[in-house]
């Protein structure tokens, strides 16, 4: 109980830390007092180390099981394993808040740390914001979900972690998530402190650019955590059901990513400001939401764990969010005129420009679909959702185009593309990617499915001209060194890694899109009923269910779940293939005489069985029919009740045992007498394009965010002309 | 303990948050000096980067040699008088690049 008041006592110092910053932070823009944006500056480095020690402190309150605190008591329990334990903390909502405030004061710490000699009349605005979001989130913990609320007498047990969560991705996939949904408030601060300023150059761009690509590249390794999760853990056999928390994490992606290419335009032409700015401002707000829609309950989702009472601060903090960006855009207007006009529309500038109306279409797509069953409740009084097919009508020709765009934006020249130029750069992608289409069309049957088979086309595109892009560059850098390939390939990237790691960026996208594609219009799907013996066919494999497996799991020493799965044989013209086990797991409620029944009929876990490979996955998930099981099940319970009736008062340790012992015999009943089964199975193409994709997406936008070196920053000297052309020599 | 727990690490927060305040120098207008050099460095370090990507563009056949050279001519005039500002200010001594 004392770290529980220590960790409130830190809470409500970073709360008064983050006021005082606010206070600070406007005063120094105001004077551009330089002591002050200092003080300013150090109040968030404390509210960074008041909010790492709350976080620890509660992180060592689940490691420890206390149950004095009454959100270990409801996230985590004794049985669950410990490295769930050390993840259970941001699975309560008042745990992810302070996950929240962590990341969101590291961050701001790092980045004013960073720029702490950049922009000086801007970064004070710029920590204004962020301190006005750290306040948000510290005002939560303090005042309405507080992670170090406590009773004086703590229960034995606590109630576990909820089982769907226990899943080695709970300890990356949040965090990830929350670390680009805290990332995205930075560009968004140094917007707002910009526009109070009227300095809308491309300097606060520049600035925050790299942190921008930082948030994109966190965020996105999320959403790729949550699909590979829902993929091996949920036991449908998809990756993405356009759910609403799910969507919500996308949504800022999208207008994230658009605003890294439409960056480039402002840099280099002046254009695009108004554009830059609402998208960066969109952004930031749609981070906050995304963060509102998995704590507030208020769309019916499978992340329903998030139900919470914090909808009303949410709504108004986002409120005053959009209402001010909107307000700041409108009176800033004048300032943010382009400076030039578009020169051609066969230009890189129209090309950014299409990528971007590409990627805010999604986004607008996604969020009306997301929120529709809102919109539709407030327009015609009842809820209605809509469903992936929806999803699909209009974001597949949007990806389409997307993919298509991506592969014409590195081969075009900017301001203005020449026939000469076109015919030189885009010759040999058609070529190629004419002839790859034709040979996939005549060796296989991709041109049944014409959206996947554009989408294959275009995918090939992309990586034909950035392997045109990467050979052409090398040859430049040779012609000028007389390196060796691989040399010159290192020194061509090393030298312009935003340019080549975007490029990169672009052929993973194309990859996991082809695979997004193949594994969607191809996929052999079939739910089968079977008893060990029987076998069945999918997609030319026949898998035969050998024998079912039971056992009950135990962690320290305490029942943790109740394990059925199959033993299944894969065979392709009786040859074998591989052995799948699939299993579910059933999670025993942690209450001291709870009926042996309501393990059953809780929340249940799937383990896929499975075998992934280049080409294709072949999956399967077990359900198993336990109503055999469930007369010996009620009369158990019927005995227990009685035995406890009749003693008045039995010992719990004692009901355990009796307890365990039942699981035992139902797990033998199973394994000696299994009932049927019902068997989800998949065989789907190029899964694994998804994940390498994926791979290589954020490979390329590692190497694009990786610092230059300091060569190309070394301090300029002499003479003007001389001068300009020695120090780009030098970089 | 708690308490005095507490109060410790109020001081410390204090002591950290103030220092800036408790080491003041009046340094406005060396602020705008050095704001106005910040922007031309950060201007200066965009236009280098645009004349490169702009060589490599030419190098890798997207720019006619004609079209180059009218750009890289514009943009390095453009750098020229970023430079010749700079120098009005002082130089680009004693600022620091940042992030």
């Amino acid at each position: 109980m004392d770290s529980a008041t220590i960790g409130r006592a830190c809470l409500i110092l970073a709360f008064g830390v983050a006021l005082y910053g606010l206070a600070a932070a406007v005063y120094a823009g105001r004077t551009q007092n330089r002591e002050w944006a200092a003080s300013a500056r150090r109040a968030v480095y404390a509210m960074f180390g008041l909010a790492t020690a709350a976080f620890v402190i509660l992180e060592a309150a689940f490691l420890r099981s206390d149950f004095h605190f009454v959100t270990v008591t409801s996230h985590s329990s004794t049985t669950t394993p410990t490295f769930y334990k050390a993840a259970a903390t941001w699975s309560s909502q008042e745990g992810s808040l302070l996950l929240w405030l962590f990341l969101l004061s590291l961050w701001s710490s790092v980045v004013l740390y960073l720029t702490r000699n950049r922009m000086r009349d801007v970064t004070p605005y710029a920590t204004a914001v962020l301190c006005v979001f750290g306040a948000f989130f510290a005002g939560l913990l303090v005042f309405a979900a507080s992670p170090f609320a406590v009773v004086a007498t703590a229960p034995t047990e606590g109630s576990g972690l909820s089982p769907l969560l226990r899943h080695p991705g709970m300890m990356i996939h949040p965090p990830m998530l929350y670390s680009g949904y805290t990332l995205f408030t930075i560009p968004f601060a140094v917007a707002v402190a910009a526009l109070l300023k009227r300095r809308v150059d491309a300097e606060w761009i520049t600035a925050t650019r790299r942190f921008a690509l930082a948030a994109w590249f966190f965020l996105g390794i999320g959403v790729v955590l949550g699909a590979r999760w829902s993929y091996t853990e949920l036991g449908w056999g998809g990756y993405w059901a356009w759910d609403p928390v799910e969507n919500a994490s996308l949504l800022p992606w999208l207008t994230g990513t658009a605003f890294l290419h439409s960056l480039m335009i402002q840099e280099r032409r002046g254009m695009l400001k108004v554009w830059n700015a609402s998208l960066i401002l969109a952004t930031g707000t749609l981070a906050i939401m995304g963060t509102f829609l998995v704590r507030s309950g208020i769309l019916d989702s499978i992340h329903a764990f998030g139900a919470s009472t914090l909808g009303t601060p949410f709504v108004i903090f986002i409120g005053v969010l959009i209402a001010g960006s909107i307000g700041l855009v409108v009176s800033r207007r004048e300032s943010l005129k382009s400076e030039n006009r578009l020169d051609s529309l066969l230009s890189r500038e129209s090309v950014f420009i299409a990528n971007n109306l590409v990627l805010v279409g999604l986004a607008f797509v996604t969020f009306w679909g997301t929120f529709f069953p809102l919109i539709s409740e407030a327009v015609t009084g009842t809820k209605s959702a809509v469903g992936p097919p929806w999803f699909d009508r209009y974001t597949v020709p949007l990806a389409l185009a997307l993919v298509l765009l991506s592969g014409i934006g590195p081969v075009i020249a900017w301001r203005r593309a020449t026939a000469v130029n076109a015919r030189r750069n885009f010759t040999v992608p058609v070529a190629l990617t004419a002839a790859f289409g034709v040979g996939l069309a005549l060796a296989t049957n991709a041109t049944d499915r014409p959206w996947a088979f554009g989408m294959f086309l275009c995918s090939a595109f992309v990586v034909v001209t950035v392997v045109q892009e990467f050979a052409r560059g090398v040859r430049a850098r040779r012609a000028m060194s007389a390196d060796s390939v691989p040399v010159a390939l290192v020194q061509l990237v090393r030298r312009n890694r935003r340019r080549y790691g975007g490029y990169t960026a672009h052929v993973g996208f194309a990859v996991l899109l082809a695979g997004v594609a193949a594994s969607s219009a191809f996929q052999h799907a079939k739910d089968v009923e079977l008893v060990p013996g029987q076998k069945a066919s999918i997609n030319g494999y026949t898998v035969d269910y050998q024998r079912a497996t039971g056992r009950v799991v135990t962690a320290a020493g305490r029942l943790e779940r109740i394990e059925f799965g199959a033993v299944l044989k894969v065979s392709k013209d009786r040859k074998a293939v591989a052995t799948l086990r699939p299993n579910r797991g059933y999670y025993p409620v942690n209450a001291p005489f709870a009926p042996i029944a309501s393990a059953f009929d809780g929340e249940a876990t799937s383990e896929v069985g499975m075998k992934a490979g280049v080409t294709k996955d072949i999956w399967t998930a077990v359900q198993p029919d336990l109503a055999t099981l469930r007369p010996y099940i009620d009369q158990q319970d019927k005995v227990l009740v009685a035995a406890v009736r009749q003693a008045g008062a039995v010992d719990p340790g004692r009901f355990g045992q009796v307890r365990a012992a039942v699981f035992d015999e139902v797990v033998r009943q199973y394994v000696n007498n299994p009932p049927p089964a019902t068997f989800r199975m998949i065989v789907s193409p190029m899964v694994m394009w998804i994940w390498l994709g994926a791979i290589i997406t954020f490979g390329g936008g590692l190497v694009a965010m990786w610092p230059a070196p300091d060569g190309v920053r070394q301090r300029a000297r002499g003479r003007y002309a001389a001068r300009v052309a020695r120090e780009l020599g030098r970089a | 303990m708690e308490p005095l727990i507490v109060i410790a690490v109020l001081a410390v927060v204090v002591w950290v948050v103030s220092a800036p305040l408790r080491a003041a120098r009046t340094g406005r207008g060396e602020d705008r000096v050095a704001v106005q050099r910040d922007a031309l460095l950060a201007a200066k370090e965009a236009k280098y980067r645009e004349i490169r990507e702009l060589a490599l563009d030419h190098a890798t056949g997207k720019l006619s040699e004609e079209d180059f050279r009218v750009q890289d001519r514009e943009r390095r005039a453009e750098a020229i008088e970023i430079l010749r500002r700079l120098d009005e200010l002082g130089g680009d001594e004693g600022a620091a690049p940042g992030a």
